[in-house]
């Protein structure tokens, strides 16, 4: 063949492939969309699903540019029976070479600057933000709520619609872990020593799964949280019920029931009246005590506390050091923290 | 009694008792000061003397390399005894098969020792896939504890890694002075060497599965790889010393391109896989010290207590940041800055076997060729400026995540040079489809699913979805497939015949294609749609409740036939070929200088001097011609002027 038939019918494959690669695009597009997608429950799950949309186009049109150009050339420039010889002698194409350098370049900084707004939108500060932090260890999860007073949840519950940023950190002596929920399409690590931060406003009420998405020991398969997405009002029943176990009026209820049922009453009386074994209780909180060693001091949360666990290192004036010094041993802490809610009640 | 004189029997021989000697030298101080031997009390069984098996593995190697007899040349250079440069068998004597299990310093048996274990690694790497891939066909199947599982994953991944970069050594080596004119490497001793101590190297990788095994991935992130069981000792120790052989063997490759071209070669008359090698010569002689040395931190930090990446205690306040000490994230920064860069190092040697190939099988110049060498230079000097796009997540600062996603995204501009150059070259062709040829094509095909699912993963608010989960899997097993298994395949077939002379069976080869092709697009394709729909990397089972059991299913059972193809490969070449054709010196009427020489070569491949004279891809130009040996031989004319144009 001469150059100019060459030519010819190079034009009419090209024409002919530039066709196909056309359809197969179209095709594998529109089928790339259609594969089910995994269910999405954040605004922020809205950005990542959009740029992953328009990174299936161009992977659906640059897969279709490939492999038709790839299967039509197989196919029609295969060495037929019988043929010998070589192949037609071109080295190259410089203005082609500079084509296919400068259209990705500019496709890829395009994609560069999209991916740096989408990553602004994804971690923005948002209005209204609610702060839940979370802490991981090997191998679970927990969520304190600090705005809600809710503390050691084990489980996520979030409000629909409200801006979440939760603070993450592993414990110290711990390893990395990774805070991902699927459907909230946003992650991550969890870092001893190093504290990090997630936005996300969940969107879609509904049960969901933290998935702790780094390898970190034998546990890391089970180390899983639950999440679920519900209404305001259903949040704050959620709230309420968590506090109800510990509000103060609980706690101090509770301690009232110590008082006697841990025999505190036979030294310490609530009444106020004077000459018990123990300081009365009442209007103990807040007041100034005398110490025996000379020196003085506020009946505050922690004396209160150091005077159960430890009496004698403060033992007020006038006072026998008969107290028992074992009450760390015999109260848990919440008990403690009951008994000392009781006293603040005594006024 | 003769397989005792074997140098690989010596050298696990003498890697016993340097291991002994080891174990023996910390004890045995311990205990002079009056220490109890073990450091430990509440571990049992060897753990409980970590720092003398650490010492110990380090002496296996000493003692290895002596015993194998990878110095003794250096060893008589310092007392001054001659050494004369053998090239051939060790002893007279001895059979041609027992110069590979010995030092050897001709640079094709190092090639084929390279390449050799390369297979071997892979294939123990891929077991353990098809035992962890088992228990993932279904959700909930929990026959492999945790525990092993964990250890099976890193192994799986550190061992093919090591098989890969004992594949690429095996094509370097074995091809680079081949096609170059050079009758071996510039440093045949240190050639061997380096070859060598990959052995002990693997065999600690694999030792460490047993010793307690590992539980952190290939990645060796700490506090957990600082807290991890005894065998992550032996998986730093083996990756240490893997490195160190890639950092000598590039060296090697570097000098000799530079130095041992033939007359008339200039660099852009070199083939282009001599440019790929090069480049990633480059970056293996330049990023390898960044892993070895991570990974050393961590042994010290576990052994010596240097806190390197250690956060320390509840020390941690805006005022005194690192008061307890190290900082984890700065280990993946370093980790990274070598093993991003190693993904390009394993990648480029094959693509530059498919540039290789497709104009021999299309019958065409190369399109492009300046264009697709610079690509690869390109690759390996962009793939320096985005180790951090896999700590997008990690806790680094915000802002550096922008650029670090702009650099990455620039590596698809060469990468594309390079699909659409080799279009350009089959394009207009006389393509012929033997099984190399298929192996090319069909890399091209699987390299371009790992290209394209690339992206996603490049820009960050993607990424923060599909970082670390089965997504990256498949990405990662689709550029490695078509970026190295695929093209290192195409190679063996290409080169089968002229390293043997004998030829293969052809259509085992095609059978062996038809079977993996379509079965690794299923498993890649299986692996990124199970990744977006919950699959995290790196769980021993998952939930029913994710509904991707069959998607799973298709996975595993794509990845047993492709385990089967491979050992219907290994049955083509290792033993039916023993009886094959003889292939001649040039069946695929190749231009390249080693298909000028009889198959197989002969002990110094080119008696007489190549000359270059012409262009290296000028299918299909009457006349021209691309080497010519000087000055007795007759001019040897090259695949297109015996064919002649149409």
């Amino acid at each position: 063949m001469d150059q100019g038939t060459h030519r010819r019918s190079y034009r009419r494959h090209f024409i002919i492939v530039s066709i196909l690669v056309a359809i197969v695009a179209v095709i594998s597009i529109v089928g790339l969309w259609a594969v089910p997608e995994f269910p999405s429950a954040s605004t922020q799950a809205i950005t990542v699903n959009w740029l992953f949309d328009l990174h299936l186009a161009v992977i659906g049109f640059l897969f279709a540019l490939v492999m038709v150009f790839m299967l039509y050339i197989l196919f029609v420039f295969r060495r037929r029976a019988g043929e010998e010889g070589d192949g037609d002698h071109f080295e190259g194409n410089t203005k082609l070479e500079i084509i296919w350098t400068v259209i990705p370049l500019i496709v890829v900084l395009s994609f560069g600057v999209i991916g740096a707004v989408t990553l602004r939108d994804v971690t923005a500060a948002q209005e209204n933000e609610m702060t839940v932090n979370v802490t991981a260890f090997s191998f679970g999860w927990q969520f304190d709520y600090p705005e809600q007073g809710v503390e050691k949840a084990t489980t996520l519950k979030l409000p629909v619609g409200r801006p979440v940023h939760f603070k993450l950190k592993s414990l110290d002596q711990d390893v990395i872990h990774s805070f991902y929920v699927a459907e909230f399409r946003v992650k991550q690590d969890l870092v001893p020593g190093v504290p990090t931060e997630l936005r996300v406003t969940p969107n879609v009420e509904g049960a969901y799964r933290v998935r702790c998405n780094e390898l970190c020991g034998t546990g890391h398969t089970n180390m899983l949280a639950d999440v679920t997405v519900v209404s305001q009002a259903d949040f704050d029943a959620w709230v309420a019920e968590q506090k109800a176990a510990v509000s103060p009026e609980r706690l101090a209820a509770m301690g009232q029931e110590l008082h006697a049922s841990q025999g505190c009453i036979a030294c310490h009386n609530v009444t106020g009246e004077p000459g018990g074994v123990g300081p009365t209780w009442k209007g103990l909180y807040g007041s100034e005590r005398q110490f025996a060693d000379g020196t003085s001091g506020v009946a505050d949360e922690e004396y209160l506390r150091t005077s159960i666990l430890a009496s004698q290192e403060r033992l007020v004036a006038g006072y026998a050091a008969v107290m028992p010094q074992n009450y760390a041993d015999v109260l848990s802490d919440q008990q403690v923290a009951a008994l000392i809610e009781y006293i603040k009640t005594l006024k | 009694m003769r397989v005792l004189k074997l140098g690989l029997v010596q050298g696990v021989f003498g890697g016993i008792l340097g291991w002994l000697f080891g174990f023996a030298l910390v004890i045995g101080s311990r205990l002079l000061l009056g220490l109890p031997a073990q450091w430990n009390p509440n571990l049992t069984g060897l753990a409980a003397y970590e720092p003398a098996v650490v010492v110990a593995g380090i002496f296996f190697v000493v003692g290895f390399m002596i015993g194998v007899g990878a110095v003794s040349d250096w060893l008589k250079w310092a007392r001054g005894i001659d050494t004369p440069f053998n090239h051939g068998a060790r002893i007279p004597g001895t059979s041609e098969l027992a110069r590979y299990f010995n030092v050897d310093y001709s640079h094709k048996v190092i090639g084929i020792q390279y390449a050799i274990t390369g297979v071997l690694l892979l294939g123990v790497g891929g077991t353990l896939a098809m035992i962890f891939r088992l228990q993932l066909a279904q959700p909930e199947l929990n026959f492999v504890p945790p525990d092993v599982f964990n250890t099976m994953i890193s192994a799986h991944g550190m061992i093919m890694i090591g098989g890969i970069l004992l594949g690429v050594g095996g094509m370097s080596n074995y091809l680079v002075p081949l096609m170059i004119g050079a009758n071996d490497m510039a440093f045949p001793r240190l050639n061997a060497f380096a070859y060598w101590i990959n052995v002990p190297g693997a065999l600690l990788l694999c030792v460490a599965m047993v010793i307690g095994g590992w539980n952190t991935g290939w990645t060796g992130y700490p506090p957990l790889s600082a807290q991890a069981p005894l065998g992550v000792q032996y998986f730093f120790l083996g990756v240490f010393f893997i490195g160190l052989s890639s950092i000598l063997g590039s060296l090697n490759i570097i000098v000799t391109t530079m130095t041992m071209r033939s007359p008339g070669m200039s660099l852009f008359r070199m083939p282009v896989f001599v440019w790929s090698a090069f480049a990633t010569a480059i970056i293996q002689l330049t990023a390898t010290q960044f892993i070895g040395l991570s990974f050393l931190m961590v042994l010290v930090q576990r052994i010596l207590g240097m806190g390197f990446f250690d956060p320390g205690g509840p020390v941690w306040s805006e005022v005194d940041k690192w008061a307890g000490g190290g900082n984890p994230i700065l280990f993946q920064h370093m980790f990274w800055f070598y093993s991003h860069p190693a993904v390009y190092l394993f990648v480029l040697p094959g693509l530059g076997i498919i540039s290789e190939l497709l104009p021999v099988f299309a019958r065409k110049p190369l399109f492009g060729y300046k264009w697709i060498a610079m690509s690869s230079m390109a690759i390996a000097l962009v793939g320096f400026l985005v180790w951090a796009h896999h700590m997008f997540v990690s806790g680094m600062s915000n802002y550096l995540r922008v650029p670090f996603m702009m650099s990455t995204l620039l590596v698809a501009v060469p990468t594309g040079v390079k699909f659409f150059s080799w279009l350009g070259t089959l394009w207009g062709g006389r393509i012929e489809f033997k099984t190399p040829m298929l192996f090319a094509l069909g890399a091209i095909s699987v390299f371009l699913i790992g290209g394209l699912t690339g992206p996603p993963l490049g820009t960050v608010a993607t990424d923060l979805n599909l970082t670390d989960t089965y997504y990256v899997v498949g990405h990662f097993h689709a550029t490695m497939f078509g970026g190295f298994i695929f093209p290192f395949l195409a190679a063996l077939y290409y080169w089968f015949p002229k390293a043997t002379g004998r030829m293969y069976n052809e259509r085992l080869g095609q059978l062996h294609f038809w079977l993996m092709t379509p079965a690794f697009w299923v498993m890649s394709l299986g692996q990124i749609f199970v990744g977006m729909h919950g699959m995290r990397r790196r769980i021993a089972t998952y939930e029913v409740g994710l509904d991707i059991g069959t998607a799973q299913m298709m996975v595993t059972i794509a990845g047993f036939v492709i385990f089967i193809s491979v050992l219907i490969m290994m049955f083509n070449l290792f033993v039916l070929a023993r009886r094959g054709q003889r292939a001649g010196a040039n069946p695929w009427r190749s231009r390249g200088l080693e298909w000028q020489v009889p198959s197989p070569m002969p002990e110094m491949t080119y008696a007489a001097t190549p000359v270059v004279v012409g262009e290296p891809y000028d299918y299909g130009k009457p006349g021209s011609i691309y080497v010519q040996f000087a000055p007795a031989a007759p001019a040897l004319h090259t695949g297109a002027s015996i064919t002649g144009g149409d």
